[in-house]
């Protein structure tokens, strides 16, 4: 396990403030330039560079053959990808927005999540589809979904979602790299998020399933992903003056589910809260809730607390500020442990 | 309707945005009024002697294989069984057209299909069993998994059309969908891709007049399933799917077009499902006696019986061994399928991923430990190996 503190060590002299969405173009192109078979598809991603923005240049440097515009139909991008990767090609798909991956669920439920166990092994589909996911952002209707309560509940999926600018290049390369299917959930709203970080000395490829503490910390855990970790950090940042030392620990990858290091995290610090923008009924929450409960439960001294987004359809953007998860919610709910703390 | 243009002003003409030019004229692409026949017409003087003869031994072994496989299911050896009694002419012309190096996309029905190709009998009918989801390995093959969910499998198809092209193999796939599969989403995404990337596909709906029990009335207003390939700026071709030479010929030229570079074609084949949907099905609910039989006069195995023995290509000793080779194939069928297949149940996590989760490795333990138990209850060391 890696900690913010030795990744920062590592960097070099040359790194420079670099955003997520450079990171994430960066992974696409190293891994397009080291395997020719590897192959970008989907909507917008070719002349105008998709619409983050993730896959500009990509179709000027190897052509718009592996870098390719299709016809505007999700189903039929997943399922031809599922094709070309039955031929021996790595097809990473770029979803537009998460809501508009729906089309799809058939082709990724049916086959992509379940070649593999369907041939016995035979036909593995080594497929990335690129989800853009969450809100924030002032997105109209159907533009700020969290949709990974869907894929984590498909056994076949890897689901993986970076939260930092060096996870993002090395969750997309180890994804791509990976003979599974993954589904790459892209915190949108982190997009723009910066950190210093070298293009040309890219951070090591981890493989995926492992979580990260990024912040040490001795009185609760917030357990988190994503477009939350800023959130849990500025929280554990503010909750110093209330004389907590917060412990945060982004899981980094959904699936698989790295129990080892939350259970060590919850088993040291005894209080536990989730923290996520998906809704919290039926939301991955209350599954990391379970797992923490049943192998922490002796050594907890409060309940395993939930901090989620309201069950609701995504709500307009002029309304959005009340649904997301904020620092002051996460704070709520570290006071909520605090009962039990202090007996 | 018509529009008045005002009297004096400038005539307005829409010109279409500047990205905007047909790629194709539609006049070529439209279906023949009547599906396209060899048996009983002169054309059929074109056709190979050899290449009827061997359609003539391959249907009458695809027409004893779904009798024996349907009598599977009531022996219980078989969970369900899809016949494709009628329609052999088309599972077998879609294998028959293929090249070694070529893909077949076969939908849940086409067992027939895959095993005209040259698939095990038995693997080709693990899915139906219910013992593994796909008894072989595709790649081997070049045989897609049978596909339950309709019409998922064509854009695969597509897909892999397309990548065989990109790596500069000339590998065509055949992708088979039935009537009720043209309604689905996927079809017509599959449809649109691969004409606008001109992969080298071949769609072939057996249109065998009903999904389940709703027949094709309710499924299109189209005047054929062929007519729409013309909006995708594809042929359409309509052919009797009951006449396996014609079948034959049309797939022949639909491959070879998409060999050359010619991009796909959507074929409709013309035929009958004379049994019912699946063992399990009703179709007296939905189809009159009299129906079936007038198609009994159009069946494709007698067609082409007629046709072989009235040229002379064909005596009663010949269609004698064809019969005789066929209830052979059912008696070996017959005799591994009487045969338990033995499962490892320790498989069923094995390949989920290409490593294990480690959730996945506690249920492993968990399942291993019950099967122990069990085994210690009942005194045996299969290590719960059932049927
Ligand atoms: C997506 C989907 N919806 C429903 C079904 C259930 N179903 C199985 S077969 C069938 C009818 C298919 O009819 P058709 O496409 O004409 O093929 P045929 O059975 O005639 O070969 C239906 C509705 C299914 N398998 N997949």
């Amino acid at each position: 396990m890696t900690t913010a503190a030795a990744t920062a060590g590592e960097r070099t002299a040359k790194a420079k403030p670099a955003t997520m969405a450079q990171a994430l173009g960066r992974a696409l192109r190293d891994s397009m330039a080291e395997d020719p078979s590897v192959h970008v598809l989907g909507e917008d991603v070719g002349t105008l560079g998709g619409v983050f923005r993730i896959t500009d240049g990509l179709a000027k440097e190897f052509g718009d053959e592996r870098c390719t515009d299709t016809p505007l139909a999700e189903a039929g991008i997943l399922g031809a990808a599922v094709g070309m990767a039955m031929y021996g090609l790595r097809p990473v798909v770029e979803m537009q927005f998460d809501a508009f991956a729906y089309p799809a669920f058939e082709q990724l439920i049916s086959h992509v999540a379940k070649m593999r166990n369907r041939t016995g092994g035979a036909m593995p589909l080594p497929i990335t589809v690129r989800v853009p996911y969450g809100g924030g952002i002032g997105g109209v209707e159907h533009h700020s979904d969290s949709s990974e309560a869907y894929y984590m509940a498909t056994p076949g999926l890897h689901v993986v979602t970076p939260a930092t600018v060096e996870d993002a290049y090395g969750l997309l390369r180890a994804s791509i790299a990976s003979d599974d299917p993954v589904v790459f959930l892209e915190p949108k709203r982190l997009y723009w998020s910066k950190a210093d970080w070298s293009p040309q000395h890219p951070t090591a490829v981890e493989p995926i399933g492992r979580a990260v503490v990024r912040r040490p910390g001795r009185s609760a855990t917030l357990i988190t992903y994503g477009p939350s970790l800023p959130v849990c950090m500025e929280a554990a940042q503010a909750a110093v003056e209330e004389g907590w030392d917060l412990e945060v620990v982004d899981l980094r990858s959904l699936v698989p589910f790295d129990d080892e290091s939350v259970t060590a995290s919850v088993r040291r610090t005894g209080r536990a809260v989730v923290v996520h923008e998906s809704t919290g009924f039926g939301g991955p929450g209350g599954e990391i809730a379970a797992r923490i409960t049943e192998r922490c439960f002796h050594y907890l001294e409060a309940p395993v607390l939930r901090v989620a987004g309201f069950d609701i359809p995504y709500p307009p953007p002029m309304q959005e500020r009340h649904h997301l998860p904020g620092v002051d919610r996460v704070l709520d709910a570290v006071a909520r442990l605090q009962w039990e703390a202090d007996n | 309707m018509t529009v008045q243009e005002l009297p004096g002003a400038a005539a307005y003409r829409p010109t279409p945005p500047p990205a905007w030019k047909p790629l194709t004229d539609p006049a070529p692409l439209l279906p023949d009024p009547e599906p396209y026949r060899v048996l009983g017409t002169d054309a059929v003087a074109d056709a190979d002697p050899e290449l009827l003869l061997r359609l003539y031994a391959e249907l009458v072994r695809g027409r004893r294989y779904n009798a024996q496989a349907t009598a599977l299911t009531k022996q219980g050896r078989l969970a369900v069984y899809p016949s494709s009694t009628g329609q052999e002419a088309c599972e077998i012309a879609a294998a028959l057209v293929l090249e070694e190096r070529d893909w077949l996309f076969p939908s849940y029905r086409d067992t027939l299909a895959a095993v005209a190709r040259g698939l095990d009998p038995v693997e080709a009918l693990t899915l139906l069993r219910g013992d593994r989801h796909t008894g072989y390995d595709p790649r081997e093959h070049r045989i897609a998994p049978l596909c339950t969910p309709l019409a998922t499998q064509l854009p695969h198809a597509v897909g892999l059309a397309h990548a065989a092209r990109l790596k500069g193999d000339d590998v065509v796939a055949l992708a088979m969908v039935g009537d009720g599969g043209t309604s689905e989403g996927d079809f017509h995404e599959a449809l649109n891709f691969a004409a606008v990337w001109r992969a080298p596909v071949v769609f072939l709906v057996q249109n065998n007049g009903f999904a389940i029990s709703v027949p094709l009335a309710k499924q299109t207003a189209a005047p054929s399933l062929a007519h729409k390939a013309v909006g995708y700026g594809m042929p359409g071709r309509l052919v009797d799917g009951n006449d396996a030479a014609a079948v034959h010929q049309v797939l022949s030229e639909a491959v070879a077009r998409a060999r050359s570079g010619g991009g796909p074609t959507l074929v409709e084949a013309v035929t009958y499902r004379m049994d019912a949907h699946t063992n399990a099905d009703d179709a007296t609910r939905y189809r009159g006696d009299s129906e079936v039989e007038a198609w009994r006069d159009h069946d494709p195995v007698q067609l082409l019986e007629r046709e072989l023995t009235g040229r002379g290509l064909l005596d009663d000793d010949g269609v004698e061994e064809a019969r005789a080779a066929a209830e052979r194939m059912a008696a070996a069928l017959r005799e591994r399928m009487n045969a338990d297949p033995v499962l490892d149940p320790m498989d069923l996590f094995a390949h989920v991923y290409a490593e294990q989760t480690a959730q996945l490795r506690e249920q492993a333990a968990r399942l291993r430990e019950e099967l122990d138990a069990e085994s210690d209850r009942h005194g045996t060391d299969d290590g719960g190996t059932a049927r």
